[in-house]
């Protein structure tokens, strides 16, 4: 794939304070890239600092091959949408879509043929002529796209776009930007604490913590072989289960927890072989079985249920067994209440293992 | 079940509800619906009568201007100020628009009201057209030592004018504008910079940064922004602005009386020179026309701008 946009050791500081650390990205032609990450990771500066709107204080960026490291905002070929939508109060949607290639000097006739296909693509035709007080909250947030879209770049950046919309809108949305993406496919980075808009949208997500990314993979890859327990623990919801204890290696390891040992056959260890020491073992609530099947798992755990919340499609219950608290998501129709005793299990070939120390995988 | 039609009961008038409601559900006299405010209570009384006492208090004195302003001198004579005009006269209102006399001349307050005007439009223009520029640079484009700048610029506020006043005669006479009214124009432009700069850079400040970032994507430079986006949606604090220097400039004395000439003093010194004229008899009727025509300008702006105005201070207010 050849790069749209590359970082070199871009660093960021407010003053005393590092945000970004020697941050290095390549985004290829055409990604939908997501940067995840908690709030205050530094998300969004990265973001400002591709796009021109934050001095860098050291490091290059290069889009579609141009060094643009010195260059105004409006001379990167980017297009940004913001969270509050940041839409000009005074000026109609038509005068908002339109500021920029105002600005960027060009004819009268190209301008209104940008727009009028930007508000086309956007179905957003009939609101041209109001002003963005008079819009509705999903209006807006496509008014503000559309303004991103009119400047034809090639490098569209979202800044947690939907955040601002409720529930409902936002899966709308979420899924007409994924086709607005099929359709125009240009390179595409969006910025957004919430999960699943980076597993739904996402060709690679990166996730960012304290300024740098700890995992840059496909949501495939992110959800199934987390790099470190932080992202492991990050993704997913209810969050992965963990054991605290000790592997003892050689053929045939075994995970020793309080109270249980768990064989670790089938497990795909990093290195290819089992690692002595402390680790965690992390399993995902929607990896554990019940019922029959729990009886034929290579690791089985027996539990009481201390609570129960049905979703309708499934219903997560939560145990205690020994020492320990997991989350399990059960079928829908499970009937399971307070105080049942119930069997669960799980393979360890979709079971995650890290190191105690350097919290990475093994 | 039996919650819908009791659901449908409750968005009726009061009465029908209470009509068609059984018994069981709901005795008479029992709290339902909204809840009854009584018009003549404790806190009304203390409110309004509070509120009726502070308006008299400053409409009293304004009443007394107006009628004693209306009134010829022989019935003012009588002594009693409350009392209304039995013969309404106009004439000291012409005497003080443009007869009455000052230690110089007698064409009344009709050229300090021009000399005012001279001063105030440029200075009013003048000073919030920079200032507002200040704000909106201290506000979205920090540069590198704008925030010792700005904190010069504040204590500026603070220093009394008193001590700047004998510098401040220096420098006009060197630069050749002493005794001039751009000489006093400029002087007002510069003591309303503090106070204004801070006034627009919090407004600018509050304007979400977004906004901002949107226009520099989208190609808008320094002022370009100023321009199509910042001074379009700030309306109300240029009104507040323009307010505080059109009421502030318009009754300024100090200024007025230090760094004009006699013939361009501005209307409130001409007014003092009137009213204070020691030639003939006092003649409280003019006195008092030419006191209500002084102030008429600020209480005009009052009056189109309140609205703005009290909107402005409350945007100002909520947010920087
Ligand atoms: N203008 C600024 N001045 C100082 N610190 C800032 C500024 N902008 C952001 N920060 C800090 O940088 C860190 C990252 O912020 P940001 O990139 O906005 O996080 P997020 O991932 O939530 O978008 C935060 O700790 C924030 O406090
Ligand atoms: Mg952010």
């Amino acid at each position: 794939m050849e790069a749209s946009i590359s970082i070199k050791n871009l660093s960021l500081s407010f003053g005393a304070l590092d945000v970004l650390k020697d941050l290095n990205l390549e985004i290829g032609q055409g990604e939908f890239l997501v940067l995840l990450g908690s709030s205050g990771c530094g998300k969004s500066t990265l973001l400002n600092c591709i796009a021109g709107l934050l001095d860098i204080t050291g490091g290059q960026i290069f889009i579609g091959g141009r060094n643009v490291t010195w260059e105004e905002p409006s001379k990167r070929g980017i297009g940004m949408v913001f969270q509050s939508y940041a839409l000009y109060p005074q000026m109609t949607v038509g005068g908002n879509l339109s500021f920029g290639l105002k600005n960027a000097g060009l004819p009268k006739a190209e301008i209104k043929e940008r727009v009028d296909r930007a508000a086309k693509v956007l179905q957003i035709e009939p609101l041209l002529a109001r002003k963005p007080a008079a819009l509705s909250g999903g209006q807006r947030q496509r008014a503000a796209i559309g303004r991103a879209l009119v400047r034809d770049a090639d490098v569209f950046l979202f800044d947690e776009p939907l955040s601002n919309l409720d529930a409902k809108l936002r899966a709308d949305l979420r899924v007409e930007i994924k086709q607005l993406h099929q359709k125009l496919s240009n390179t595409m980075i969006y910025v957004t604490h919430d999960q699943i808009e980076a597993m739904t949208l996402a060709d690679r997500i990166a996730i960012m913590r304290g300024g740098q990314i700890l995992q840059l993979a496909t949501p495939h890859e992110i959800y199934n072989r987390p790099a470190n327990k932080y992202v492991a623990d990050f993704i997913g919801s209810p969050t992965m289960n963990f054991f605290d204890g000790k592997i003892e290696g050689g053929d045939g390891a075994q995970f020793l927890t309080e109270g249980h040992s768990f064989p670790l056959h089938g497990y795909n260890f990093q290195s290819g072989s089992a690692v002595s020491g402390p680790a965690w073992l992390g399993i995902r609530p929607e990896h554990m079985v019940s019922g029959a099947e729990a009886e034929t798992a290579p690791i089985r755990l027996h539990g009481e249920v201390e609570l129960v919340e049905p979703l309708g499609s499934d219903t997560l219950a939560r145990l205690t067994s020994g020492g320990h608290t997991l989350w399990v998501r059960l079928d829908g129709q499970a009937e399971v209440a307070n105080g049942d005793q119930i069997t669960v299990g799980f393979d360890a070939a979709r079971a995650n293992v890290f190191d105690k120390n350097s919290e990475n995988r093994l | 079940m039996t919650k819908a039609p009791q659901l449908i009961k409750h968005s009726m008038k009061y009465g029908e509800a209470q009509s068609s409601t059984g018994a069981a559900e709901r005795e008479p006299g029992s709290p339902y619906g909204r809840k009854p405010r009584k018009i003549l209570s404790r806190r009304n009384i203390f409110i309004y009568g509070t509120l009726i006492m502070v308006s008299l208090y400053y409409l009293l004195p304004l009443y007394v201007m107006v009628v004693t302003s209306l009134k010829g001198m022989p019935e003012i004579r009588i002594g009693n100020i409350f009392a209304p005009p039995v013969e309404v006269t106009f004439q000291p209102w012409v005497k003080a628009w443009a007869e009455a006399c000052t230690g110089l001349n007698c064409d009344g307050l009709s050229r300090g009201f021009f000399n005012s005007v001279k001063i105030l439009i440029p200075s009013v223009i003048l000073s919030i057209a920079i200032a507002s520029v200040n704000g909106y640079a201290l506000a979205n484009w920090r540069f590198k030592g704008s925030e010792t700048f700005f904190a010069i610029l504040i204590v500026g506020a603070f220093i009394p004018y008193q001590v700047m006043i004998y510098p401040i005669v220096i420098l006009l006479r060197e630069i050749g504008l002493y005794g001039s009214l751009s000489g006093l124009v400029l002087v007002h432009t510069i003591f309303g910079m503090p106070i204004l700069t801070l006034l627009f850079r919090n407004y600018f400040g509050s304007v979400p940064q977004e906004l901002f970032k949107a226009a520099r994507v989208d190609g808008a430079g320094f002022w370009s922004i100023y321009f199509r986006i910042m001074v379009p949606m700030s309306l109300p604090i240029f009104v507040v602005a323009m307010i505080l220097q059109v009421t502030g400039i318009w009754n300024d004395f100090l200024f007025g009386v230090i760094y004009t000439k006699p013939d361009l003093y501005p209307m409130t010194v001409q007014l003092n020179n009137i009213v204070n004229s020691t030639q003939g008899v006092k003649e409280y009727n003019v006195n008092m026309a030419a006191t209500i025509l002084t102030g008429l300008v600020p209480l005009t702006i009052y009056f189109l701008s309140g609205k703005l105005f009290v909107r402005g201070i409350a945007a100002g207010a909520v947010k920087g």
